[in-house]
């Protein structure tokens, strides 16, 4: 009974997603029931999450599962990210074509996905919270089936996540094959000396599978070399689900990095340190400079995405616990900042309108300024303008880094950051000073508009006293 | 030579046999008939391991299930396979020499020290006297694995509902039979008796 009880968040979504998808089938496809009932689902599963906060460690399935502060903490953050994910594309979604039950069902499996990901001391765990995720989201690209482009990016999405899929896989059977558990807890405990002998061949083995595991991941995080699919599947994939991949799933990514290489495989950091530096830097340089060359917005969010995990993954090259609570923080506050830029895309698209080039904004400050500044503070703190929280979030990774040593990659970043600052300012310079090329008036519904603001304004607020956030990113690694 | 030695033996040259039929036999359904022999011989020498649950699904879920499938779509598609073999001949030294390297890097890897077989020994036996290998697997999936063995469950479900929502739509142009309407109907919906005058036949 202990098992159930540590794991009754995932216990009680699960159950009421299959009872969503049940009520789908007894509802009119114009309705709005199963929306509502995903919310509810979600709040309650957040309630619960959120109650885990403070509480002990506690393993149980035999150690597959583990509730701690790390997962408490990033759990209850991701469904409040899912939360507005939900709420953002419900209007997007009604106006197209897109089976809404069934969009609103297959999130809310990414949601459980995620957050068993978060939970995961087990590699097959992880693995199988990982492919919950990325099997809904593959769907959800291309749930938009009239459209080419969709179904395009889905194929790509799904055949290069497969094979990211394979690369983990096959890192995680040498790893076995080395150290002879799947359990993280105890692969710490072999690596570091205790138990049988670890020789010096099987730890070659064990490395041999670390190369592997972190080219899985740096696949499904979109870092450099690996981000071939991102740009393609952020353009093509309906904006509502551009959204859903771009924020909730990159704090569960983070989860996955932290749960593989820190608890798992932390006796190898000298090995992961080199090759986490050396994909950080090139995020950075590849996705801030071929941002400035795109027209399309999603494709610009995509590559800016890039250099995004490129500073995330800096916070992780020091190997220390300032430098993972920063990345921590920098996860978070990305996901929500980069909801509010999707949620403003999602409210100036209309039927029949796609809002994804950077003249569909001219002028927006006119035509809605709420919207306008909404987008106006995102766009600040994806560039790390004080005082937006994206200043506060950067400030701390580069602090880790020069702590740690990484003072070439500290620097390259600044540089980076500063001309990445030239294509998250053009975005403000066409909404306010441009004329707009569409007049028609941008009216979201009034809890949008509503959930809007106070997701702006927490970026804004979240960036002047951080410490709320912080506080918990640093228990989670004390 | 020991009989199980001999059974393994005989297993294993039907199996390549087989194999090799596989991608040579011009006839696809004879090409899917030598796959069924190829994992039906495989589950012979996966028993001969003691490995009677892994022999059992193969047979059960690839020649029982996938290859059933597979020869209907081939009986039905009708997939004309000689313009594939076209560059057969033309790409064969290419694929020669992909597969020697493929083979030297293995015997490279299995023969010096990190991946020797030494370094890896043999696990103990994990299934307890009187046990069969079949239920200490079932034990383990139900006790240890049972939190993975769900959301692998899960990971179905989405699957399901996933393909159902990306193919099934409804289609205007299909004539769908309402039986309900098909027996409410009477004389007068369907019949309309209409009075003309007699015509003379021109």
């Amino acid at each position: 009974m202990d098992n159930l009880q540590i794991a009754t968040p995932e216990i009680f979504l699960l159950a009421a997603t299959c009872a969503v998808l049940v009520v789908g089938l007894f509802t009119k496809p114009k309705s709005n029931a199963v929306y509502w009932l995903s919310q509810l689902t979600l709040v309650i599963t957040l309630m619960m999450a959120v109650s885990q906060i403070g509480g002990e460690t506690k393993t149980g399935f035999s150690g597959a599962y583990t509730v701690d502060a790390l997962s408490a903490s990033l759990k209850s953050w991701l469904l409040v990210v899912a939360v507005g994910i939900f709420l953002y594309s419900r209007d997007y979604v009604g106006a197209r074509k897109i089976q809404r039950h069934e969009y609103f069902v297959l999130g809310l499996f990414a949601v459980s996905g995620m957050m068993i990901m978060v939970s995961a001391t087990h590699m097959l765990t992880v693995y199988l919270g990982l492919e919950l995720l990325a099997l809904s989201q593959y769907a959800m690209v291309a749930l938009h089936r009239d459209n080419g482009r969709a179904a395009e990016a889905a194929m790509k999405y799904f055949v290069l996540g497969a094979l990211a899929s394979g690369m983990l896989l096959y890192g995680m059977s040498m790893v076995y094959g080395a150290t002879g558990s799947l359990d993280l807890n105890v692969i710490a405990d072999i690596l570091a000396g205790n138990g049988d002998a670890m020789t010096a061949e099987r730890t070659i083995g064990a490395r041999f599978g670390l190369t592997f595991l972190i080219v899985g991941i740096a696949f499904k995080l979109g870092a450099v070399p690996f981000h071939m699919w991102v740009p393609d599947v952020y353009e093509g994939a309906p904006t509502s689900v551009t959204m859903f991949i771009s924020t909730a799933p990159k704090i569960a990514a983070f989860a996955m990095l932290i749960r593989l290489l820190v608890g798992g495989l932390e006796t190898l950091s000298a090995d992961w340190q080199q090759m986490l530096a050396i994909m950080a830097a090139l995020s950075m340089v590849v996705g801030n400079l071929i941002a400035i060359a795109q027209t399309n917005i999603k494709r610009m969010l995509a590559y800016s995405t890039i250099s995004h995990v490129g500073f995330l993954l800096m916070g992780l090259v020091g190997a220390t616990s300032e430098g993972y609570s920063a990345a921590m923080f920098y996860a978070i506050t990305y996901a929500f900042t980069t909801l509010a830029a999707f949620g403003v895309l999602l409210a100036v698209s209309r039927e029949g309108h796609e809002a994804d080039e950077l003249k569909d904004l001219a002028g927006l400050g006119k035509r809605n300024a709420l919207l306008a500044t909404v987008m106006m503070i995102a766009m600040i703190s994806l560039a790390g303008v004080p005082p937006a929280v994206g200043f506060y979030a950067k400030l701390s990774v580069l602090q880790a880094a020069v702590g740690a040593g990484f003072t070439w990659l500290a620097i390259l970043a600044v540089i980076m950051s500063v001309i990445g600052a030239f294509y998250y300012l053009r975005i403000i310079k066409l909404m306010f000073f441009d004329d707009a090329t569409d007049e028609t008036e941008v009216k979201p519904a009034g809890d949008v508009s509503a959930a809007l603001a106070v997701n702006g304004v927490a970026v804004l607020v979240l960036g002047i006293a951080p410490g709320f956030i912080m506080s918990a990113c640093i228990a989670a690694f004390a | 030579m020991t009989f199980e030695l001999f059974v393994f033996y005989l297993f294993a040259a039907i199996m390549i046999f087989a194999a090799s039929r596989v991608i040579s036999v011009r006839n696809p359904v004879h090409a899917a008939m030598y796959l069924v022999l190829t994992f039906f011989t495989c589950a012979g020498i996966w028993l001969l391991l003691e490995a009677e649950f892994l022999a059992m699904t193969l047979v059960l879920v690839y020649v029982g299930a996938v290859m059933v499938l597979f020869l209907f779509v081939v009986m039905m598609l009708d997939v004309n396979v000689e313009p594939m073999r076209e560059g057969f001949v033309k790409y064969l030294p290419v694929g020669l020499l992909v597969g020697l390297i493929m083979l030297v890097e293995m015997v490279f890897l299995i023969t010096q020290r990190y991946f020797k077989s030494e370094q890896f020994p043999i696990p103990e036996r994990a299934s307890a006297e009187g046990m069969s290998n079949t239920e200490s697997l079932g034990r383990l999936l139900y006790s240890e694995y049972l939190f993975q063995f769900e959301i692998a469950a899960i990971i179905l479900l989405v699957a399901i509902v996933a393909a159902i929502a990306l193919t099934m739509r409804r289609r205007p142009e299909t004539k769908y039979q309402k039986p309900s309407e098909q027996i409410a109907a009477n004389k007068q919906d369907r019949l309309r008796v209409v009075q003309m005058p007699s015509e003379k036949r021109t």
